[in-house]
Order: structure tokens, then sequence, then C-alpha cells
């Protein structure tokens, strides 16, 4: 069999080995999921009375209207959450005796992350069903047409590619899971100091020049633009270029770290 | 490949861990088909050997060849040809037994039918077959450690590393892992392996490095590095503590101990000597018995480094 071909099939083992992991232990599955949907829950119904009429040209007490403008939002925070199970699986394997065992094997290196990449996807496409089917349980409304949809979640897939090879790559450089755990969180958060939960012209100027520049601010625009049915042409270029810088850093930054860690 | 007779060779090997020179020069060779052991104290460097052997660390200088292949240039090929147990257990504490072992198998490339095979034949062979489906987690000591060797032989390496494989085992599953590494050399593998217990090396090994500060002070078979100590001891049990004191007086080289009743004589191992020895002893009953002591690795690893070893030999 060729190079690629082992590729192909240590990375599907390795992948096996990682759904078989997130089966045996649902709980930080669940916590993952429940993270951006306790957010959802609480804006919605905590804040989404006020919070909405403050949007602009919206009526008093706009809950449905708050909705449909956090949904990007929570969307970006699922990502980021289940970005923290690979960092901490990573780091988990990187502490545990097996990475070593895996390195003394004639196997394709890329697949050890790889396998992780992959489960972590898959893990997010679950977890972005489930926060889609509560949303409309709530009563997201979306104008998008099916190909604003397919494209909707082509994005998603390119983000979560990012963001997991991002964070494998936070995994690699933690020394114990614990701390890989918390870098993470800055993501989850980031929404917050983007357009996320208030447009970024309410924001104060030296904070609102960060989250108009900041790289989730475009891409939850898109999310937005797409879901409303209006792309702007621009955000979702903005959206795929920051995608890509991420993806491609974070999955340099990995392999270079996978090479030289603990091979010191 | 240049030797095929070789498994392992290694020459002027380095490394140092900033101005810390952890392997300080290391030249050895091993036969195929036998069983090296590499003996040292904690801190030795016996780790950083095994790691620089199977690919895992880049040595700062030096050559190492393993089955045949440069361990820098050829790391591909090296990792085809071995397998490792690392000194700390290496099993996916997730998955089960069973799961380990697939997942090697899966790893190794080997064809589904006979995958299935193998692994059954190791959860037999390492007494793993009622655990097979629990979560390698729940295991004790031993069997993970058994896991850890059967995961390192499932694709069929024809030379294994083991790092430390007994420390921290009980004397029984010790035993065990003997029999079994025993097993792998009448099937012809070579083994490498790295221990602190002076008597592991001396049971398994066809060679022994002594390994101190990161060179090797001394290298042969274990009949060999005991010849390097002359003289051993005998030692003879007394009735009573009067008769410990006569004997003494009456051997001018004895050392008595009242407490223990025994009296020791410095002793070269020769059948001259002890005749003599027996023939100045009044067989009146108060030498209840008597042992001849050939010098130990202990006293070789003493009389070699001039610090004894940390741990003492398990029994
Ligand atoms: N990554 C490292 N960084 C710095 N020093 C190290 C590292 N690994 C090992 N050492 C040092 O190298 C020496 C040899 O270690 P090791 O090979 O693990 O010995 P052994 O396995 O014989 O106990 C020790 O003094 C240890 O502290
Ligand atoms: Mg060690």
């Amino acid at each position: 069999m060729s190079t690629t071909t082992y590729a192909v099939r240590d990375s599907a083992t390795m992948l096996r080995r990682n759904l078989k992991h997130m089966a045996r232990y649902p709980s930080q599955t669940l916590m993952l999921i429940g993270l951006p949907l306790l957010f959802l829950l609480l804006f919605v119904y905590v804040f989404g009375g006020t919070m909405g009429a403050g949007l602009p040209g919206a009526p008093a007490e706009d809950r449905g209207g708050y909705l449909t403008f956090i949904t990007p939002g929570i969307l970006m925070m699922t990502v980021a959450s289940v970005s923290i199970g690979t960092a901490v699986s990573v780091a988990t394997d990187m502490t545990n005796g097996i990475i070593d065992r895996f390195r003394t094997m004639a196997i394709a290196k890329v697949s050890v992350l790889t396998g992780h990449v992959l489960g972590a996807m898959i893990q997010t496409a679950l977890a972005l069903a489930v926060v889609f089917g509560v949303a409309f349980l709530l009563g997201l409304e979306t104008a998008a047409s099916a190909t604003q949809w397919l494209s909707l979640v082509g994005l998603l897939a390119l983000l979560s590619f990012a963001m997991t090879w991002f964070t494998v790559g936070l995994g690699l450089a933690s020394p114990n899971p614990e701390t890989a755990s918390n870098w993470p969180m800055i993501f989850v958060l980031l929404p917050f100091a983007g357009s996320g939960f208030v447009p970024v012209e309410s924001m104060p100027t030296g904070l609102r020049w960060f989250a108009e520049h900041q790289p989730f601010t475009p891409i939850m625009d898109a999310f937005r633009g797409l879901l409303a049915g209006s792309p702007g042409g621009s955000e979702v270029l903005w959206a795929i270029g920051w995608c890509v810088v991420i993806g491609l850093v974070g999955y340099l930054w990995s392999r270079r770290l996978y090479r030289t860690r603990a091979a010191n | 490949m240049t030797t095929r007779t070789s498994a392992i060779e290694v020459a002027g090997l380095r490394k140092s861990y900033g101005d810390h020179e952890v392997i300080a020069g290391v030249d050895l060779t091993v036969p195929e088909g036998t069983v090296y052991a590499l003996l040292g104290p904690n801190g030795a460097g016996k780790t950083t050997a095994v790691r620089i052997l199977s690919t895992l660390l880049p040595a700062d200088a030096g050559e190492a060849r393993v089955a045949g292949y440069d361990v820098r240039r050829e790391a591909d090929q090296v990792r085809a040809s071995i397998g490792v147990t690392g000194q700390f257990s290496a099993v996916d504490e997730l998955l089960t037994g069973r799961e380990n072992l697939r997942l090697m198998a899966d790893l190794g490339h080997l064809h589904r039918r006979r995958a299935t095979t193998v692994v059954e034949r190791l959860l037999e062979r390492f007494d793993l077959v009622d655990a097979a489906d629990r979560r390698a987690a729940t295991y004790s000591g031993g069997m993970k450690r058994r896991l850890d060797l059967a995961m390192t032989l499932v694709a069929g390496p024809r030379l294994i590393f083991l790092d430390e494989p007994t420390t921290g085992l009980d004397p029984r599953s010790r035993r065990e892992l003997w029999g079994i590494v025993r097993e792998l050399v009448a099937d012809g593998v070579t083994v490498f392996l790295t221990t602190q217990y002076l008597e592991e090396a001396d049971q398994l090994a066809d060679r022994i490095g002594v390994l101190d500060g990161g060179r090797l002070v001394a290298e042969g078979t274990a009949a060999e590095l005991k010849r390097l100590v002359p003289g051993g001891h005998i030692e003879l049990q007394v009735a009573d503590s009067e008769r410990v004191a006569e004997l003494a007086r009456q051997l001018p080289e004895a050392i008595p101990n009242a407490e223990a009743l025994t009296v020791t004589l410095p002793h070269d191992g020769s059948l001259t000597a002890l005749r003599r020895l027996l023939d100045g002893i009044d067989d009146d009953g108060a030498v209840t018995g008597l042992a001849v002591h050939t010098p130990d690795l202990d006293d070789v690893f003493l009389a070699l480094t001039g610090h004894p070893t940390t741990d003492e030999v398990p029994s």
C-alpha cells in the first residue's frame, strides 16, 4: 500500500479510537454541547426581552428577534466549546505513555492528530444539530435558501476544521489536560467581544475597534447574513479567509509541535 | 543492511540536556536472538538510551543502528522492525484490553482475519481472556504491564525494547514476566531491556551493561562481571555466642557476629581453601551450617561504581 493509503487507513483507525472514547465518556460531549445551549436559553429567556428591544429598529420585547440575532454567536460558541474537548483529549494523549507507543510504530505520523480532528468535527456536527434543533424549537426564523443553507453548513464545517486544528495545537502546547481546558475558554467567550450578542456599534470605542477587527466578527456576520437569506459577499469572503488562516496556522503549528514535543 | 547478525550496534552515543550529559559516550553491540540488559540505578540514563534507540529522541553524537537501519536517517524502517514497552504504562485506559490489542493490530496493518487470531492468541498467552472486555483502567498494575507487553508483540517484532519491565510489580507478576521474556527469546526474538534489579539482569540477560552516569562502566556476562570482583565469602552458622567467640579466636581472618550467630570468612572460591578451612574446625557440633557465597552483582556494582545500587534486589 502507498503512503497515502496508510495515512487514510491509520487516520480512520485513530478516528475509531476517538469515537470510542466519546462513547465511553459521554458526559464530556454532553457538557460541551450543554455550554452553548445554556447560553442560548439564558440569553433568550433572561436577557432576551430587554436586549431584543435594544436592537436597532426592533419593537419592544422582541425575544424572537434577539434569538435570531444571537444564533450566529451561539453557533460560534458551539464550535469553540467542542474544541475545548479536543484540546483536552490531545493533551491527555500527550501526557500518557500511549503517544510514545504511537511514535515508535510505523504509522502515518499525522494520523494521530487527524484522528482527533475528524472525531472533533463529528462531535461538532452533532452539537450544531442539537443547537439548531433547540433554536428552531425556540422559534428561530430563517429566510435562507437551500444554497445558502449549504453555504452555511460548508462554512461551519470549515470553521470547525480550522478551530480544531488550532486547538490541537493548544493541546500539544499544554503541559497537562487541565491547562489545555483553560485556553479554548477564550474562544467560547470571544463572541461576546464581537458581533455575537450586541451590535458592535453599541460598544465603547476601544472595544468596538477590537470587536470589528477580531476574526470571529466577520464569521458571525456571515452566519447571520446566510440565515437571513441576504449574505454580504465581503463578510463571507472575510469569514473564509479567517478560517483558512486559523486552520493553516493551527495545522502547521500542530505538526511542528507533534514532531518536536517530547523529542527534546 | 550492513550486518545481519547484530540487532543493535551503537558507537560513541552522546546526549545532553543543557550541560548535563546524560549519555556520555556509549558503545555496545547486541547480537540477534540474545538478551541484553542495561543495568543501572535511577537517573543512570537507561530510559534516555532506550528512547534514542527506539527513534523517540535524537542523539547529539554517535552512530546507532537498530535492525540494520540508522535510527536517525531510517527511522521508519527501524519502527517497522521493533516493538517498544516504555517505562510507564502505554495502554489506552478508556479502551478494553481487546480493543487495545485490536488498535495495535490495525495500526500494524494486519489483515482482518489475522488481526483477530493474533489478538485472541495474545489475550490467552497473557492471561487476559477474562478481563478482555473490561476497560484497561480497571486493570491491576500487573495486568496493565502484561497488556502493555502484549500490545508491543501484536505486529510480531523481532526486536523488542523493555524499559524497566518489572519495576513496581509484585514478585509473582515479576516472575511471570520473566517467563514471558524467556519464551520470546526461545522464539528467537532479540530483547533489549533495562533494569535496576541486579537479579533480573542475572536471570534474563546474555550480556549485561552496567550504566552509571551515562557511561558503561562494565560489560559482560553475569559470570564475567562477577569475576571482576575477586573473592566471595563463607558464612558459618554457629550454635551459640561462646562458640562464635571461640571460632573467631581460632580463625584469624574471621569476622564474628554474635547476634546473628555467624562467622564470616573471606574466600577465593577455591576448593583448597575450603578444605583447609574445614580441617581447622573441630567437628563437635558447634558449626551448624555453612554457606559459600560467590560475589553477586550487588558486589559488582559497588566495586565498579563506588556506590551501591539505590534499590533493593527483589526476592
Ligand atoms: N527531558 C529531560 N530534560 C532534562 N533532563 C532530563 C530529561 N530526561 C531525562 N533527564 C535527566 O537525564 C538523566 C537520565 O534520565 P533517564 O534516562 O530517565 O534515567 P533512568 O531511566 O536510568 O532512570 C536524569 O538525571 C534525568 O534527570
Ligand atoms: Mg528510566
